[in-house]
């Protein structure tokens, strides 16, 4: 099984020397060297705006890039509930390891052991960079940090600014990477979208972006270049991703012979605002932490759900006796706070067997009378007020009164660009980290844990790994950007934007991702099969072939044209929900947010197959309409007893 | 619902614009702001003409993106919310609604809806950030914080800088904006350290950068969609004061 081309180089040793030891072991930049040298940073979130303040600090010049008018305005500020830190500030004996443990345990046992011990090890300090930073996390009123609890885990350990801590942690990420804007190190890009990856004699060394005001494509030369544009969610069209997310810096990466791993593992999040009907743009997450004081149920009898549907019974006139708290029921040990994945499949499960609460029978309660007596509505508005609001805006239904309907979403891509132990791709001098990479989450992330893992590589993990690189560039000038790849980069650009003006067919491009994002809910969402993967792949290609003939792009190339955007996109997640359908089809077995009906237990659990797909598959294009190669990196475990996840006792 | 729509139409920057009026019909009333105007754009362009440019993103309010000044009000009729959060049931059958960009000198059209809002990232660069470098920090509990003070700090830090203050404020000041800013880093001891130059140094690249100044109107605080209070505003002319009685 053995890969030549997937070298993870993970270091040797005992599993919490790691780090250590490769710190020690890895080359450093002098100063005077790291004046030369050049980085280009794609995407401005976490991962993207810590990695480049941290760079620019250490004395890098660092252009990055965002698609947006302001690097603040990147899908992290999205993030609500919090982040995870081994602090043990609450005394609960939480410590480095049982975060570690707890998140290969949430992740299904299918990530490397040693980049979640990092994350783990690292996260501690992501908190005190943070509160140096000026971040207002919630504080208790002896002015120490606050924490709250979060799915997967048995202790406190998740920090948070009200509903609000994705929002935060990037305003101070966005106000470090400002400070090195104005002390002229890094050069910031905004309303730029990179188009394709230049590569000289086999390395990543530049960008063609296009300027989204002007249409104006321009050629950017580095000596490394850093993906940090996040996941591939709006695949699915819904989702909770911002509606300008998207996979094409990743996509153009894996083009040019960048390894995509795991791209079926997408995790679709337990409490979304149901969807209302066929005008939808987007779902709305509602945070995890609210499953903190919130309890789910559906009614145990029938005929309360048809009255419920009917609009003859509120949810709060059906008695304790007649809910079913179905979370509770099935995993008394956990309850109400089990995994992602885990929480989902459970709603769907509830509503396959007919106990759906709305008229789409697509929702459940979750419900805050029990917190509300316990606790007061002071202290749960004080918890959740932001929260409580957005959905009443959303809703017109009072969540204080009666309670809040969810159902699962897609929210989070935990497959992504491989990358080894340094961060860095298949291909030299091309990096990616936070959500656009795979290597930390396996098969299912666990809440507040993207936060800590974008802060990770952005602050403490690739300033220190890109120099073991960059050390042995120290001596390579400035890339020039007139070398004839950069001509042949933007040539391509070009005819691929000409090709997409040129079809003038009949379909806005909206029209034609619909189409996609049912295909991928239906068969390549929350249950997959054989049968259905197969047919993915059939309708997947037709809507290939429907873009390529049918789709309709008004306007110009010269200007500011949101639908060419939007064009260029779709085509990338076409390609995505491709590789994703595959993915789904080749890893026979279920294991976090990957579900194949075939592979489950008598009481519908998830099913794994150590022997057979205790590996990350890593796919390598092999050029247009050809099937991608897999590559398949084994997955050793020494530190950990690999066991089935047990969230009931 | 149905609704006649005047919306403004602007080629790019230097174009002179005008406003177009289009109807629209079957529109849940359960849909949003935005997706309404998806819905028109759709239409639009199966009718072989140019959609309507604007900015939005995350659409749940947080990311501050989206803008639109709807019938003379920043963000639209319903209170505390951006304009991705507005829902079309608060509007009546029937109703016109008049749709225009952000109205700033410091925010320049780029097409139709869509402005830039530039100049705020200008204006943090200036001085709205503590100077540390990544490492080297002491432990996130080795300073206490008074939690009416951590509170109030967090009001502050909402800001998504969408601009609604400035498109609001007859003067065109971002006062509310740099306040926010200035306020939150003031509440706390990381940001004591170099209060008063950031207030001086931000003070100073609002007014280079063309907005007006501060008369008190209140507009902002109406206005703003995440209700951040004038009192911040206080505390920035506070701070501003005796940076200057400090020169």
């Amino acid at each position: 099984m053995f890969d030549n081309k997937l070298q993870s180089k993970i270091p040797a040793g005992p599993l919490a020397e790691k780090w250590t030891r490769h710190k020690s072991d890895i080359k450093v930049v002098s100063p005077a060297n790291k004046r030369k040298l050049e980085i280009i940073v794609i995407g401005t979130g976490l991962g993207g705006a810590s990695a480049a303040a941290s760079l620019g600090e250490l004395g890098y010049n660092v252009k990055i890039f965002c698609i947006s008018d302001s690097p603040r305005r990147a899908h992290s500020i999205a993030a609500q509930g919090g982040i995870n830190a081994a602090k043990n500030y609450q005394n609960d004996n939480d410590s480095v390891y049982r975060l570690f443990y707890d998140t290969i345990k949430g992740g299904d046992y299918r990530s490397r052991e040693a980049n979640v011990y990092r994350l783990a090890e690292v996260s501690p300090l992501i908190i005190d960079q943070c509160v140096a930073q000026g971040v207002p996390f919630a504080r208790e009123y002896g002015g120490l940090l606050s924490n709250r609890s979060f799915g997967g885990a048995q202790v406190s350990r998740t920090f948070y600014a009200r509903g609000q801590t994705g929002q935060q942690l990037l305003l101070g990420a966005y106000a470090a990477l400002n400070r090195q804007i104005a002390e002229g190190k890094v050069k910031s890009y905004h309303r730029h979208e990179m188009l394709d990856l230049v590569m000289i004699d086999g390395k990543a060394k530049g960008i063609i972006a296009r300027n989204l005001e002007t249409g104006e494509l321009e050629r950017h030369g580095a000596h490394a270049v850093v993906i940090a544009s996040g996941g591939y969610g709006n695949v699915f069209f819904l989702s909770t991703n911002a509606m300008n997310s998207n996979v094409s810096a990743a996509i153009q990466c894996y083009r040019h012979g960048a390894f995509f791993a795991n791209p079926c593992f997408a995790q679709i999040h337990p409490t979304c605002i149901p969807v209302h009907g066929d005008q939808q743009s987007k779902l709305t997450l509602m945070s995890e932490s609210l499953r903190n004081d919130g309890r789910i149920w559906v009614p145990k009898k029938l005929e309360d759900v048809e009255k419920l549907r009917k609009k003859q019974l509120k949810p709060s006139q059906i008695s304790e006796d007649d809910r079913d708290y179905y979370l509770e029921r099935r995993y008394p040990a956990f309850g109400n706070l089990v995994p992602r994945d885990v929480a989902s499949r459970a709603a769907k499960e509830r509503c396959d067997a007919g106990y759906g609460v709305n008229e789409t029978g697509l929702a459940v309660f979750l419900d805050f009378s029990t917190a509300i007596d316990r606790l007061g509505k002071k202290v749960i508005a004080e918890r959740y007020g932001n929260l409580f609001q957005m959905y009443e805006k959303i809703t017109d239904v009072n969540p204080y009164e009666e309670p809040m309907q969810i159902y699962p979403a897609i929210h989070y891509t935990m497959g992504g660009i491989w990358v080894d132990y340094n961060l860095m791709t298949t291909i030299p001098g091309l990096y990616a980290i936070g959500e656009a990479n795979f290597s930390d989450h396996g098969g299912n992330r666990l809440g507040a844990s993207a936060l800590m893992q974008g802060l990770a590589d952005g602050y403490f993990v690739l300033p220190y790994t890109i120099g073991d690189y960059l050390s042995k560039e120290i001596q390579t000038p400035k890339t020039d950007i007139k070398d004839k790849a950069f001509d042949e980069a933007e040539k391509q650009v070009k005819e691929k934007i000409d090709k997409i003006f040129n079809v003038k067919g009949k379909q806005p491009v909206d029209a034609i991702h619909k189409k996609l994002g049912r295909v991928m809910w239906e068969y390549v969402g929350m249950a997959r099969n054989d049968k259905g993967l197969r047919k993915a792949l059939d309708l997947i290609e037709e809507i290939r072939r429907e873009f390529w003939s049918d789709v309709l792009v008004p306007g110009e190339n010269t200007e500011f044209n949101q639908e060419l955007e939007k064009a260029v996109r779709l085509a990338d997640f076409i390609e995505t929900g491709k590789l994703m359908a595959l993915d789904a089809l080749n890893r026979r077995e279920s294991c976090g947010g990957h579900f194949r009906e075939e592979m489950q237990t008598e009481d519908g659990e998830t099913r794994r197959d150590d022997r057979n797909f205790m590996y990350v598959s890593a796919w390598e294009y092999q050029g247009e309409g050809k099937d991608p190669l897999l590559h398949r990196e084994p997955l050793i475990y020494e530190s950990v007893r690999v066991s089935t996840r047990n969230y009931k006792d | 619902m149905k609704f006649k729509l005047k919306i403004w139409r602007q080629k790019n920057a230097k174009a002179k614009g005008q406003f177009e009026s289009f109807s629209i019909e079957n529109i849940s009333s359960d849909t949003s702001f935005l997706e309404m105007l998806d819905i028109l754009n759709n239409r639009l362009i199966s009718e072989g003409k140019e959609p309507i440019a604007f900015d939005h993103d995350c659409r749940e309010g947080i990311c501050g993106m989206c803008s639109l000044y709807i019938n003379g009000r920043a963000h639209g009729p319903d209170d505390d919310v951006t304009t991705c959060q507005l829902h079309m049931r608060k509007f009546r059958d029937g109703d016109t609604i008049t749709i225009e960009p952000w109205r700033s000198a410091a925010f320049p059209v780029i097409r139709d809806l869509a402005v830039n809002r530039y100049a705020f990232d200008q204006i943090l660069q200036a001085g709205g950030f503590v100077s540390v470098n990544t490492g080297g920090v002491p432990d996130g509990n080795a300073v206490p914080i008074a939690k009416p003070d951590a509170d109030e700090a967090m009001d502050a830090a909402a800001c998504i800088g969408c601009g609604a203050c400035v498109a609001t404020c007859k003067n065109g000041s971002a006062m509310l904006f740099v306040a926010a800013r200035v306020s939150s880093l003031a509440k706390l001891p990381q940001g004591r350290v170099e209060a008063t130059g950031r207030a001086k140094a931000m003070v100073a690249k609002m007014d280079e950068l063309g907005f007006g100044g501060c008369t008190n109107t209140q507009a902002c605080e109406a206005e703003c969609p995440k209700a951040i209070s004038i009192s911040h505003i206080a505390r920035l002319n506070r701070e501003f004061l005796c940076a200057k009685l400090q020169d």
